[in-house]
């Protein structure tokens, strides 16, 4: 079998710099996601904790099959957005086995503003919504939320992808036998109440959870009714009085052992769609990605270095491998599982593209997933690959992508620049997960093209208006467009605001793909329908 | 000739005398009730016969049974081992009345000493020296309790027909006497079908020192030295020993001489044991003299190179004695420790169950176990609870017990609490090392015998919770199919770009410890923990395999065997023998009925007596019950002041263990 070969010096100092640069980046990573993990602060988990709850990340902990692991999405999310300090965007997320079976678990923080709906809770929250639906998992929401943001009403109420396409969601995933289970473990105010009233099966806790759509003050308000919280949608009225609930839980663990015992009768088998072998670790060490990815983001590097330290065996089925040498393609299987990939090795030329689209054809017949390992700075300019027709091959490879109807799993391990990120199956793409590395860079062209080509305009303005521009101006100009590009390139600005699902540890990665394509089997592999190639 | 021997018996015994008689040549006939169709002793023999249901009167007690199984077969002899039917003379008159050797005293020397009174008069007779006491016929309260009085507390209430401590008590004042009488006549009539008491002045610093005897029917006798068993517990021997430590051999031989005047007064045969209680002057009495070989004579075996069961069955055939008190040689040291399912911290209460796990030290000519059990078997409520005597010899004292200890610290047992940690306290505790031997050691050392039981478990905590973790994780891996290739069942608890810290809380006993596990993960993607405890913060690997642990923990490997059983933990190896479980965290409470106690019953048994009636009112600390479970009773007692509403059971019935017994209502809740 084609077994990949590592021309990599790990002795070498290029190897041990470059190691450095990364760890530090790792380290940075960890040190943020941390501090995230904290929720809403000291002061706040005391509160919660003094009233017999427990914090968000311990009932997900309580509710997962022990020695298992949880794929948390969005764990950056609203880092740095607001002004106000809104870790996770007060919702935690992802997937975990519970009772043997890979379910989506959505959990509000409410250490973090009363686990209030910020914008960007509402898209995580949507986000979390829309794996699930994508790769039929069964959703559990652990509520304890003060519903929506007042104060941002406009940003998460009134549109479509706002707070009431919640519902819809569970409503669509229901008829669609995804199991929607909410444990309620706190408040679930106004809006919020529909989760539990529109999941399949609901749990609350008793004397500590309460489901209304007016509070008490808006009662009173509203009516001059006085009413506690208890009486008014408490875990004894809605279990044995109103039916919202069915279940009646004594403490949070209880709930969370009703809920293990709720996904336990869901009688969900998941499906066989693949030849699985059995797996076999990668022969190099994933840890050593760290000193192949350069320290200079500008260098190259071949990254068969990096599926050689991803894939079962390192053995490399390759594709074209002649053909189209900037990019890698090839057959190759991740814990098991079959998988194509496909791999930047450079900028893509008309050739790449139209190999690339040819070996996702390819896999899209033989149901086998994809995944996209992106170092991307674009495709192929200059008058001799237009008139090559570089657009016409480049739109052939995002068409198969794009129709595509395999799993496919998206890693930025380098740059991510202009229609590069379209062929490579970026978030537009549809991808049923998109993970970053802490190097990665995220936006419609480098910084420095864009200065560049800002730049050129400029001066193009200047002549005509027959003024001058110096060297030390055009520098002036050049560098607050360089400093935005980098900021908002910056894999924690993309993060925090979701346009990925997280940002990893390079090490993790083959961990990472096979968690996300594990669960992604969960949903059986349909027939793709391509759109019509221009030839 | 004996060419076929039936052994009417069950356990370790059976299996012990068959080895034997397998090794002469002999057929061997086994008996078997319901409860041990499936007993070692039933497999090793050439062929069994089933007797009846499990409790011993409808089995092996079942004379009848057994002459008329034993004349089907043709058997030449029968062996009782001891216990059962091993000291009833109408069985010995019966066995020789159908022609069939029974392989034990003429009954004439069974009835002599099957009563203690009885046989404290011919000893008096016969010149041997009595401890002071009342072996009276007539049994009235009032002329037993001014026996006492008269000799002066403490008294010993022992039943006449009894032995094996069963309807014994001890009574140290006036106020206790009537109390004690009772419960001992109680026990003996349950026991014994017979409720005849003694009572004797109870020596407070005494020995247990027994010698050995053996006589043929050609009017020899010799004595196979002495064995000291005074390390007791509810009078029952725990650790015996041969030779007595610090015995001189003047001792020895009056001892002995003594003896064999005593078994010559019965016109004894066969193999017999003298006990005599041994005062720190030096001086002796004879306490009472069993007609059958003793549980412990192993020792004996261990220390004068002969098989006692070889003598008695050529005895038993009409030979004179293999040897001469000149021929026979004393050499190096033996102990005996006998493996009991019972819960040392609990008042020594018997324990029942499944032996999940049973693991003995390897034999050698050095270490012997004889155990009629296999792993796999159950402890049951209705016989001795007995699971092997671990046999030891050394070439001194010293050396013999040092065996000892290294051999307790390779039995490992796991399904039933065991008595093998306190064991290994006793032989490594100073003043039994130094010999301070009173048949009240255990009393004496009460502290130090239990306290050292926590010493360990803060230093083990890493190693306990390592097992916890990686036995779940094993047992995940047997859930999972196919699937199990998925990184979902194999990646451990992984987090993204952080480590998932658990507390886990381990109950050893009554006391509760915190850890927190840290899953960490190597470079190769294998699973390690870093484990923090009260006292530090340890990196820790390690794997499983059957019943064996290997662990590393701080850069120190080292091996352990455990079970697992219904989330009970046993972790062992040389230092160590915890038992624990993970506890769960709470889930609250369903009922708002918390005031009720549970009334469950503790183990398999009997219910003996109603010592209240319903709507009677009763006062904390009463006792209410009484229930009899391997053969030892069990008071349960009012928690509180009350009223037993209703007793589930009545007395004579069989209840399971965890059955409730009755209900109460505290008068809390019925001022409420």
């Amino acid at each position: 079998m084609p077994v990949l070969r590592s021309s990599v010096n790990t002795k070498s100092e290029t190897f041990a710099a470059n190691r450095e640069h990364m760890q530090a980046q790792v380290d940075d990573l960890h040190e943020k996601i941390m501090k995230i993990a904290q929720g809403g602060g000291e002061k706040a988990a005391e509160r919660h904790i003094s009233r017999g709850k427990l914090l968000p990340r311990d009932r997900i902990n309580a509710l997962l099959d022990k020695d298992t692991p949880f794929l948390e999405i969005g764990q950056l999310a609203a880092w740095e957005v607001y002004d106000d300090y809104v870790p996770c965007a007060g919702v935690v997320a992802g997937i975990g086995m519970v009772a043997g079976t890979e379910c989506m678990i959505v959990a509000n923080d409410a250490t973090v503003k009363g686990g209030t709906y910020y914008p960007l809770t509402v898209k995580k929250h949507l986000r979390a919504q829309t794996i699930a639906e994508q790769n039929n998992l069964p959703c559990i929401y652990l509520v304890d939320s003060g519903g929506a943001n007042l104060p941002r009403q406009d940003e998460v109420f009134p549109d479509r992808e706002h707070f009431g396409r919640i519902f819809f969601n569970q409503a669509n995933m229901s008829a669609k036998n995804i199991p929607q289970i909410a444990v309620v473990m706190g408040s679930c105010t106004a809006g919020g109440a529909y989760v539990p009233a529109m999941a399949d099966e609901s749990i609350i806790v008793k004397e500590q959870a309460t489901i209304f759509l007016g509070g008490p003050p808006l009662v009173k308000a509203a009516t001059g009714e006085v009413v506690s919280a208890e009486e008014l949608g408490g875990g004894d009225v809605h279990t044995r009085i109103s039916g919202v609930a069915d279940q009646l839980a004594n403490n949070d663990h209880h709930a969370l052992s009703l809920a293990r015992n709720a996904v336990s009768r869901l009688n969900r088998e998941k499906p066989k769609l693949l030849d699985v072998k059995e797996p076999k670790p990668p022969k190099f060490d994933p840890k050593e990605i760290y000193g192949i990815v350069p320290k200079d983001s500008r260098q190259t590097f071949d990254v068969r270095e990096i599926i050689a330290r991803i894939i079962d065996d390192s053995d490399f089925d390759e594709f074209k491998p002649l053909y189209g040498t900037t990019l890698v393609c090839g057959f190759a299987r991740l814990f098991g599982n079959p998988v194509g990939i496909v791999a930047n090795n450079g900028i893509l030329f008309g050739e790449s593209a139209m190999k690339g689209a040819h070996f996702v054809e390819l896999c899209a017949q033989r149901k086998i997933p994809l995944i996209f390992l992106q170092n991307i700075t674009g495709f192929m300019v200059g008058k001799q690959y237009e008139h090559g027709g570089i657009a016409k091959h480049g739109a052939k490879m995002v068409t198969a992508v794009a129709c595509a109807n395999v799993p496919k799993l998206t890693v930025l391990i380098g740059g991510s620049f202009g229609a590069g990120n379209y062929g490579m199956c970026g978030r537009a793409y549809d991808p049923r997960f998109m993970f970053m590395w802490p190097n990665a860079r995220i936006s419609v062209m480098g910084g420095e093209q864009a200065a560049g080509v800002l730049a050129q305009v400029k001066r193009d303005q200047k002549e005509r208006a027959g003024e001058s521009w110096s060297e030390e101006e055009e520098k002036q100009f050049k560098q607050p467009v360089v400093d935005k590009y980098e900021e908002q390139g910056h894999p924690y600005f993309a993060s925090a605001r979701l346009w990925d699902d997280g940002v990893i540890d390079p090490a993790d990665t083959r961990l990472v793909l096979g968690l996300s394509l594990s669960a992604a089997l969960n949903k059986p592999i349909e027939e793709t329908q391509f759109g019509i190639f221009r030839m | 000739m004996i060419n076929k021997l039936l052994v009417a018996n069950r356990g370790e015994i059976a299996c012990r005398v068959m080895k034997t008689a397998k090794h002469l040549g002999v057929k061997t006939v086994a008996v078997y009730s319901d409860a041990d169709v499936n007993a070692r002793h039933v497999a090793m023999a050439d062929e069994a016969i089933h007797l009846g249901p499990s409790p011993s009167k409808d089995s092996y007690l079942r004379s009848d049974l057994i002459i008329e199984h034993a004349k089907a077969l043709g058997v030449d002899a029968i062996h009782p081992g001891y216990g059962f039917l091993s000291e009833n003379a109408e069985f010995a008159n019966l066995c020789k009345s159908n022609d069939i050797i029974f392989v034990g005293p003429p009954a004439s020397a069974i009835e002599a000493m099957g009563s203690k009174s009885a046989a404290k008069r011919i000893m008096e007779e016969a010149g041997v020296p009595l401890v002071p006491g009342y072996h009276g016929d007539d049994q009235q309260e009032s002329t037993l309790k001014q026996a006492a009085d008269d000799m002066g507390y403490p008294v010993l209430l022992k039943a006449a027909a009894g032995g094996g401590g069963k309807g014994m008590r001890q009574v140290w004042n006036e106020g206790e006497f009537t109390q004690a009488l009772n419960a001992a006549k109680r026990e003996s009539m349950a026991s014994f079908g017979d409720d005849h008491m003694l009572v004797e002045k109870y020596l407070t610093r005494p020995r247990h020192v027994e010698i050995q005897v053996f006589c043929d029917s050609h009017d020899n006798g010799v004595f196979l030295f002495e064995r000291d068993c005074s390390v007791q517990r509810r009078h029952q021997k725990i650790i015996e020993e041969a030779p007595a430590p610090n015995m001189t051999q003047s001792i020895r031989e009056s001892m002995g001489e003594a003896a064999i005047l005593a078994a010559k007064a019965i016109n004894y045969e066969g193999a017999g044991t003298v006990e005599f209680l041994l005062d720190e002057d030096g001086s002796f009495y004879f306490m009472e003299m069993n007609t059958r070989l003793q549980v412990e004579h192993p020792v004996t075996e261990m220390i004068t190179g002969e098989d006692l069961v070889q003598w008695q069955l050529s005895v038993a055939e009409g030979n004179a004695l293999p040897k001469t008190q000149q021929e026979l040689t004393l050499n190096g040291h033996a102990f005996e420790a006998r493996i009991y399912a019972e819960d040392p911290a609990n008042n020594f209460l018997p324990s029942t169950g499944v032996l999940h796990l049973l693991q003995p030290p390897e034999e050698s000519s050095l270490i012997r176990v004889d155990t009629g059990v296999v792993q796999g078997d159950e402890v049951s409520v209705y016989y001795d609870p007995m699971i092997a005597k671990l046999v030891v010899w050394g070439e001194s004292r010293d050396i013999a017990l040092k065996r000892l200890l290294h051999a307790l610290g390779d039995y490992h047992i796991a399904g039933v609490t065991t008595n093998i940690d306190f064991l290994k306290r006793v032989a490594s505790n100073s003043a039994f090392k130094a010999a301070e031997l009173t048949t009240t050691f255990v009393e004496k050392h009460n502290d130090a015998l239990f306290a050292e039981a926590k010493r360990d478990i803060q230093a083990k905590l890493p190693v306990m919770a390592i097992l916890a973790v990686l036995r779940r994780r094993f047992e995940k891996g047997l859930a999972a199919d196919r699937a199990s290739y998925s990184p979902w069942f194999t990646a451990g608890a992984w987090r993204a770009n952080a480590s998932h810290e658990e507390q886990l809380t381990l109950l050893v006993g009554e006391e509760e410890f915190t850890v927190t596990v840290c899953h960490v993960f190597n470079a190769d993607a294998s699973a390690a923990w870093e484990i923090t405890t009260a006292n530090s913060t340890v990196k820790v690997s390690g794997a499983i395999n059957d019943h064996q642990l290997n662990v590393e923990v701080a850069g120190i490997k080292s091996k352990y065997t455990f079970a697992v059983s219904d989330g009970d933990f046993g972790l062992y190896n040389q230092d160590t023998y915890i038992n624990f479980t993970v506890v769960a965290p709470s889930e609250g409470d369903d009922d708002e009925n918390s005031g009720n106690t549970n009334f469950d019953a503790p183990m398999n048994g009997t219910i003996v007596a109603h010592l209240v009636k319903c709507g009677e009112k009763v006062k904390k600390g009463e006792p209410i019950l009484v229930m009899e479970a391997m053969k030892m009773e069990h008071s349960i007692v009012a928690p509180s002041d009350g009223v037993v509403d209703s007793f589930y059971f009545e007395p004579g019935e069989l209840v399971d263990g965890g059955a409730a017994l009755l209900e109460f209502t505290s008068a809390d809740a019925q001022g409420a």
